[in-house]
């Protein structure tokens, strides 16, 4: 019989590996050339999906966690969320570096004419503190206040999910994933209860 | 098969193939990241050093090679996959092909492909541009619509073309994703489709139109976005009533019936200022009908184009 800790740990590297695989892919795939004849938009599509499958799985721990009794998962939300951070910056610097050359005129210009632009930025700045925060010093230093903060997470996935929505041009796998996403939000609901509570 | 373009006018592919590739690979070296960022939208990808025989579009521009061309396709008929397409296409059987045109003409009549290809074939480098913000310059063969259109004779009730993609969910496995009202239906104002400008491809780079790229014979509208260029067409019919494309009965509020590029009006949901072609880093700024102006604009004379999307 293994116990909770052996789960963990196993959970663990497999996270691990499977967080950085993509990357490696991306990797190899740039430099033997293989990123589809419009590299910048083939680097840009995929760190932004496992940017936002690894943002969804963070969220789904504690509730997984909840449902099967495997509370240990719980800890598997700090390794996917900065996983998905680190996606989520390598995105920006493509949009910003590769696609748009750091011209700030045309970035500005794509953000106030392109609705998801914005809401992409939006969910990077939220996304941000939290990343800069996840450290176990930064939790005892905030204290309570470090809970409230990182509640962020929630805004930042809404808008990530819309990003993802006003740039699609068929909504349909945008939809599925608001809809995960809104499974998620609604099992936290009796989570918070408890919580407010116990209190 | 006609093709009138001596392969010697045709730019040996090696000379495009995987220029793309070469920059991005130097760019994401993690040390020169940034410092590859700052290139001009308009500066070429490579020093140019390019002969002085490449042919080019009107613009000066370099044709995308074949590779490209023909793997990097958007038909959702197969996949939404834009790099999948070549590979589902391959057991596509375009030949035998009829093609009905019918609707508001005096002479209604079936084109077998050996029909279509009894048109003089004629070689047009048109710049392609997708809504999605991307491009290419492709050397087509293929003959004016109008030709095929007069010989149908329109009659006076005639305002609109309609066209229609093949059904064939057998062969084309986006097909049979029911989220989608297939056939694939577009259409075009008469007087754009009599523009001379406007075509029907069998072929490009000089060889047989590959089925990724519409085989046997697809619409290409050079000044209007590349979902508005049919492919794989069985149907035309002449309507008094303007047609509803798929695009336009999935999200009208999006996909208008003109759907001419134009810089100046955002997609309801992105901007479309700016383009990549395909091969190249940088962006450079969407010219007014892809650059066809001076031959399209008349068209649109008086007309509202913000409404007119």
């Amino acid at each position: 019989m293994s116990s909770p800790s052996t789960h963990l740990r196993q959970a663990s590297v497999g996270i691990h590996l499977g967080a950085l695989f993509p990357l490696l892919l991306l990797l190899i795939d740039s430099l033997l050339g293989r990123l589809s004849v419009n590299p910048i938009q083939d680097l840009t599509l995929r760190t932004g999906q496992v940017a936002l499958i690894l943002l969804l799985l963070s969220l789904s721990c504690t509730p997984l966690g909840r449902l099967t009794g495997w509370t240990w998962m719980v800890a598997l939300r700090k390794p996917l969320g900065l996983y998905s951070f680190l996606y989520v910056s390598l995105h920006l610097l493509v949009f910003v570096g590769l696609d748009y050359g750091l011209d700030g005129l045309l970035i500005s210009q794509a953000i106030a004419e392109k609705r998801y632009v914005l809401a992409g930025l939006v969910s990077f700045l939220l996304l941000l503190p939290l990343a800069a925060t996840s450290t176990r010093a930064a939790q005892r230093r905030l204290g309570r206040w470090w809970r409230r903060l990182h509640w962020l997470v929630y805004p930042a996935a809404i808008a990530a999910l819309l990003h993802y929505l006003w740039l699609s041009k068929v909504a349909r796998v945008p939809i599925l994933a608001a809809a995960l996403l809104l499974a998620l939000l609604l099992l936290r609901i009796p989570l918070l209860r408890q919580r407010l509570r116990r209190r | 098969m006609t093709r009138l373009i001596p392969s010697s006018a045709i730019t040996p592919e090696s000379l495009y193939t995987r220029r793309g590739f070469l920059g991005i690979a130097g760019a994401l070296s993690a040390a020169t990241l940034l410092a590859a960022c700052g290139r001009r939208a308009t500066e070429p990808t490579l020093s140019g050093e390019q002969p002085a025989s490449e042919p080019r579009d009107e613009l000066d521009d370099p044709l995308n090679s074949f590779e490209q061309i023909t793997n990097y396709n958007n038909y959702y008929e197969f996949t939404t996959d834009k790099q999948e397409v070549a590979r589902l296409a391959t057991s596509f059987r375009s030949s035998p092909w009829e093609l009905e045109v019918g609707g508001l003409v005096a002479r209604p009549r079936i084109f077998a492909l050996e029909d279509l290809l009894a048109f003089p074939q004629e070689e047009r480098i048109y710049r392609l541009r997708c809504v999605e913000g991307w491009s290419m310059v492709i050397p087509w063969q293929g003959f004016p619509l109008h030709q095929l259109l007069r010989m149908v004779e329109p009659l006076p009730t005639a305002r609109y073309v309609r066209f229609e993609t093949i059904f064939r969910p057998e062969e084309m496995p986006g097909q049979r994703d029911r989220y989608y009202p297939w056939p694939y239906i577009e259409g075009l104002r008469l007087d754009e489709a009599m523009h001379d400008l406007t075509l029907m491809a069998t072929g490009l780079y000089g060889r047989t139109l590959p089925p990724q790229n519409g085989a046997p014979v697809r619409l290409v509208v050079p000044w209007k976005y590349g979902f508005k260029s049919i492919k794989a067409v069985v149907r035309i019919e002449l309507t008094e009533q303007i047609p509803t494309s798929l695009w336009m009965a999935m999200a009208p509020h999006e996909y208008g019936f003109y759907a001419n590029v134009n810089p100046e009006v955002a997609h309801p949901r992105w901007s479309q200022a700016s383009e990549r072609r395909i091969g190249e880093l940088g962006r450079r700024p969407t010219l007014p009908f892809n650059g066809y102006a001076d031959e399209v604009a008349m068209l649109y004379s008086g007309m509202d184009l913000r409404r007119n999307f």
